[in-house]
């Protein structure tokens, strides 16, 4: 099979905007998730929590700016179908997107007295952005279709999603924090592993079952075995994490990690499942790559763009993490005083 | 109310509150890299501490305009998409590859070297700090330049050929340099030079009133005042060949903006006046004869077009009239408060120097020295906000300008709507628009709270000290 230049550029497209979905899902996965999780903490672990993403969540939220910018980019038609049919859980989604990200700055900058309520807003975005993403992922595993079972199957993600949000962000505490609240964060994420394993197990169950194009590309013979592997390392990422949430002594010998990165790899592997199951449609059963791209010449152009920036943006995000690498500290705008090393302020408590 | 007003109504609302952000932000963060470097440059001298302050009050204003920047450009993203799918389906090609090297190159730039500007001094040296405050500031330059490039396009449409009713491009380098692009872009970058100068300006005046000021307000205030003196005639020079640039491009749009109805010649300039687009004319104008000829053609016997002559193609007059006269007006009172009170401080400078001959350094007057009269700072404070007036009013004369067209001349506003159920727009308009006043009002509270709360938390001893600052997000 040979494919021709101008048939495989909107391939590399629906991969690269794939990819910067699922790096938007994973990296503001986690913040909406410490941000779903604020309400349970104490005052002032509530400041840790915040602390441990003040430096990322702009970052992790431009890849939602990509993935969005590259479906309008390379596939003008589907972005006017998608996001013209979401047009109401877009709009909520925005409108808690906004709460959260402003919530951020207001809660630590205005009047003291106010505090509680943007932390409030903050976990409130938090929850609603997860769940309107949830519901826009099964509005869109569906087709778009409209009725009762595909609405309720819509309601089921929306209802999942935040859990698997929570998984991640605990995770992450569970890296970034210590002690009392490090002890916090393995219990929430025990208590969200659960719904979000089941929520997996149900939405696996159910796309084949909304849509037969999906159904025969899983159970249709050779296919189903070479396919095997990813619910088994599905399963295998769920008991490391359960393995490890468990046990403090695991945690406390340093592989409190293995949580962040198992769920990670779960959602890899959900999202290589997804891909599986679309392609090549770029709106289920209504829509191919191909019918939707851009014309050549423009693909070409920005294709160059990508092909430059890409790898940058990536060795500075790499960048970025090292910096804040290590346990969440106080944030400042000012240089801590001299003869300080900013790791040995990481316990300072 | 029909879909389309609404669609409109909400684009403008949602495109007016982002503006308000990336209008401060573009220059804050150019002037930042100067307190930064001053700060550097004056290191062991008492000087430092007033930098050090100055940059560290207006890194939190930067960084929570930054971030409602952020979230309400988020919303612009996805506008195209949920209420304009015609847009993207006809202009796409053309569209899509300039805002995917806005994302590419400047976004993703700002917010990942945001984190290390804001957060990382001390944990990157002195010079990776610089570097990543350079880019963040860079950042912001570059997506100006790629949107205005896009929406110069949209104005001034070049380097493309339409096929089966789209768009495609033929030169890019036509496309990007479009005729009204050099002069837009200069016309915003300063209009957000003096967004920033005046907020700057206005908001350590109204500290020095309050008398809650740092080491740094002086600084501060003496930086607004000087960027702003001289980006204003500047302004007003752009101004004016942006205006005979539209004039070659878009005739409506400066008839609309003249009140000028029927093409003439020596068409005067109406100064004030209230259009009256049913009869076709201006009532109660007040008019000068042959100056609109002359500042617009630069020769007082020109021939300027009429509005009679663009039927049903040219925009409704009476916003874009007083748009355009609100705009001219604050920059004409810019002028004069500006330069007003850079000639008071310089007056004030030359005496100090005077007074202290040079051996003896510079003059460091206390904050509570400032030379100006507090009726003066009062003025200044009132200007606060000023350049968000003018800047809202500017894009007023460009956009609305521009109706009833999307793509000037190729596509109009109504071929390009998603067919919504009003309902469903109108409830969304309502739920944004809530929000924007909401946050609006929090922003402004905020930014006189920490107007009011200057200090920067004492790092008292090296060890321990800071642990001692309550965790938390910064402070
Ligand atoms: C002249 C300047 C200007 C104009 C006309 C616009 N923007 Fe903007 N935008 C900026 C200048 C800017 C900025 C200076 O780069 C921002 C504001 C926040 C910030 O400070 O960066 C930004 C942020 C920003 C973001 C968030 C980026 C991130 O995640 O970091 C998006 C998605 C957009 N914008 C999109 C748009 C769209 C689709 C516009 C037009 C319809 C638009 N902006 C008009
Ligand atoms: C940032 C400053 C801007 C402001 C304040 C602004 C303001 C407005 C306003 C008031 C309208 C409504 C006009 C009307 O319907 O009467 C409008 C429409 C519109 N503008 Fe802008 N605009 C800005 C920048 C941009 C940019 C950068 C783009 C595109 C790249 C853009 C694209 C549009 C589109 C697509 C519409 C909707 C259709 C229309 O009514 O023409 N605008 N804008
Ligand atoms: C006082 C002299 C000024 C003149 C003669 C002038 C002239 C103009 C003209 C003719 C336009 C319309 C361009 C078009 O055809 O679309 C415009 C737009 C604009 N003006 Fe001004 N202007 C002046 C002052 C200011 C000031 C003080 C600010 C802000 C601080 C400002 C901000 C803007 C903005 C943001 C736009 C829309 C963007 C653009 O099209 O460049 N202007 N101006």
């Amino acid at each position: 099979m040979d494919i021709t230049w101008p048939e495989l550029l909107p391939l590399i497209f629906m991969g690269v905007m794939g990819l910067s979905l699922l790096a938007y899902v994973v990296l503001d996965g986690y913040d909406l998730g410490v941000g779903i999780l604020l309400p349970l903490a104490t005052d002032a672990e509530k400041d840790i929590m915040v602390s441990s993403i003040g430096p990322f969540w702009d970052a992790n939220e431009t890849w939602l700016v990509l993935g969005i910018g590259v479906l309008l980019i390379a596939f003008p038609r589907a972005h006017g179908l998608v996001l013209s049919t979401l047009y109401l859980p877009v709009a909520v989604m925005l409108v808690a997107l906004i709460l959260r990200g402003v919530s951020f700055d207001f809660r630590i900058k205005g009047r003291a007295a106010y505090k509680g309520m943007w932390n409030a807003l903050f976990a409130a975005g938090s929850l609603l952005a997860a769940m309107a993403q949830g519901w826009m992922l099964g509005s869109y595993l569906t087709g778009f279709d409209t009725s009762g079972w595909s609405l309720a199957f819509s309601a089921l993600i929306a209802l999942t999603l935040p859990t698997a949000y929570v998984v991640l962000g605990a995770g992450w505490l569970i890296m970034k924090t210590w002690d009392e609240l490090q002890h916090k964060a393995m219990a929430w994420g025990r208590r969200a592993l659960w719904p979000m394993a089941l929520a997996l197990l149900a939405i696996s169950a159910a796309t084949p079952l909304v849509s037969p194009t999906v159904f025969d590309k899983w159970f249709s013979m050779p296919d189903i075995i070479a396919l095997l592997p990813i619910p088994v390392a599905c399963a295998l990422g769920l008991l490391a994490a359960w393995h490890v949430l468990r046990r403090p002594a695991v945690v406390a010998a340093g592989y409190g990690w293995v949580v962040f990165a198992s769920t990670v790899l779960i959602f890899v592997l959900a999202f290589l499942g997804l891909a599986y199951s679309i392609y090549p449609y770029i709106v289920l059963d209504r829509m191919t790559v191909w019918q939707a791209a851009s014309a050549h010449e423009s693909l070409v152009i920005i294709f160059v763009g990508v092909a430059i920036t890409l790898p940058v943006i990536i060795v500075y995000s790499v960048f970025l993490y090292r910096v804040f690498w290590g346990r969440a500290t106080e944030l400042s705008y000012l240089a801590p005083p001299p003869g300080e090393p900013p790791q040995s302020r990481a316990r300072a408590s | 109310m029909d879909t389309l007003l609404l669609s409109r109504m909400q684009f403008a609302a949602n495109i007016s509150f982002h503006i308000l952000f990336p209008a401060i932000n573009i220059a804050l963060c150019w002037f930042l890299v100067y307190f930064r470097l001053r700060y550097s440059a004056a290191r062991g001298t008492p000087a430092a501490q007033a930098w050090e302050e100055a940059y560290y009050l207006w890194t939190k204003v930067f960084a929570l305009s930054f971030a409602l920047g952020v979230v309400s450009g988020v919303v612009m993203s996805f506008q195209f998409g949920t209420n304009w799918p015609g847009y993207m389906e006809k202009v796409g090609n053309i569209a899509g590859p300039l805002l995917g090297y806005e994302v590419l190159t400047a976004f993703f730039l700002e917010a990942s070297f945001l984190g290390i500007m804001l957060f990382g001094r001390g944990r990157v040296s002195d010079r990776v700090h610089m570097v990543a405050t350079l880019m963040v500031a860079l950042g912001t330059t570059l997506s100006a330049f790629w949107i205005l490039s896009l929406n110069s396009w949209m104005q001034t449409p070049a380097g493309f050929r339409i096929e089966d009713g789209v768009a495609h491009a033929e030169s890019w380098f036509q496309i990007v340099f479009n005729p009204s692009f050099p002069y837009r872009l200069v016309h915003m970058l300063l209009a957000s030079t003096l967004t920033a100068s005046f907020l700057i300006a206005g908001l350590s005046a109204y500290q020095i009133l309050r008398r809650t000021t740092n080491a740094g307000t002086q600084k501060a205030l003496v930086a607004g005042v000087v960027a702003a003196a001289i980006a204003i005639p500047l302004q007003i020079v752009a101004g004016d060949l942006h205006g005979l640039n539209t004039l070659e491009h878009q005739p409506a749009k400066i008839a609309a903006i003249e009140g000028i109805w029927h093409t003439e010649r020596r068409a005067p300039l109406t100064l004030f006046g209230l259009p009256n687009e049913v009869e076709g004319r201006t009532d109660y104008a007040i008019t000068v004869p042959g100056l609109a000829s002359l500042i617009l053609a630069h020769d007082i016997d020109a021939e300027l077009k009429g509005l009679s002559e663009f039927k049903g193609e040219h925009p409704p007059v009476a916003p874009v009239f007083w748009s355009f006269r609100v705009m001219v007006g604050v920059g004409l009172l810019m002028l004069a408060v500006s330069w007003w009170m850079a000639w008071t401080l310089w007056r004030y400078g030359r005496k100090m120097r005077r007074v202290q001959p040079a051996s003896e350094g510079r003059p460091s007057p206390h904050v509570e020295q400032v030379p100006l009269a507090r009726w003066q700072l009062r003025v200044l404070a009132g200007m606060t906000f000023s350049g968000w007036v003018a800047t809202l009013a500017g894009w007023y004369v460009t956009e609305i300008g521009r109706q009833p067209f999307m793509v000037y001349g190729l596509y109009k506003v109504a071929d390009m709507v998603a067919p919504h159920a009003p309902g469903m727009v109108l409830s969304t308009f309502v739920a944004y628009l809530a929000l924007y006043l909401f946050l609006l009002v929090a922003y402004v509270l905020v930014l006189m709270y920490m107007a009011k709360h200057p200090a920067m938390p004492v790092p008292a001893s090296p060890q321990g000290a800071r642990a001692a600052v309550p965790l938390g997000g910064p402070t």
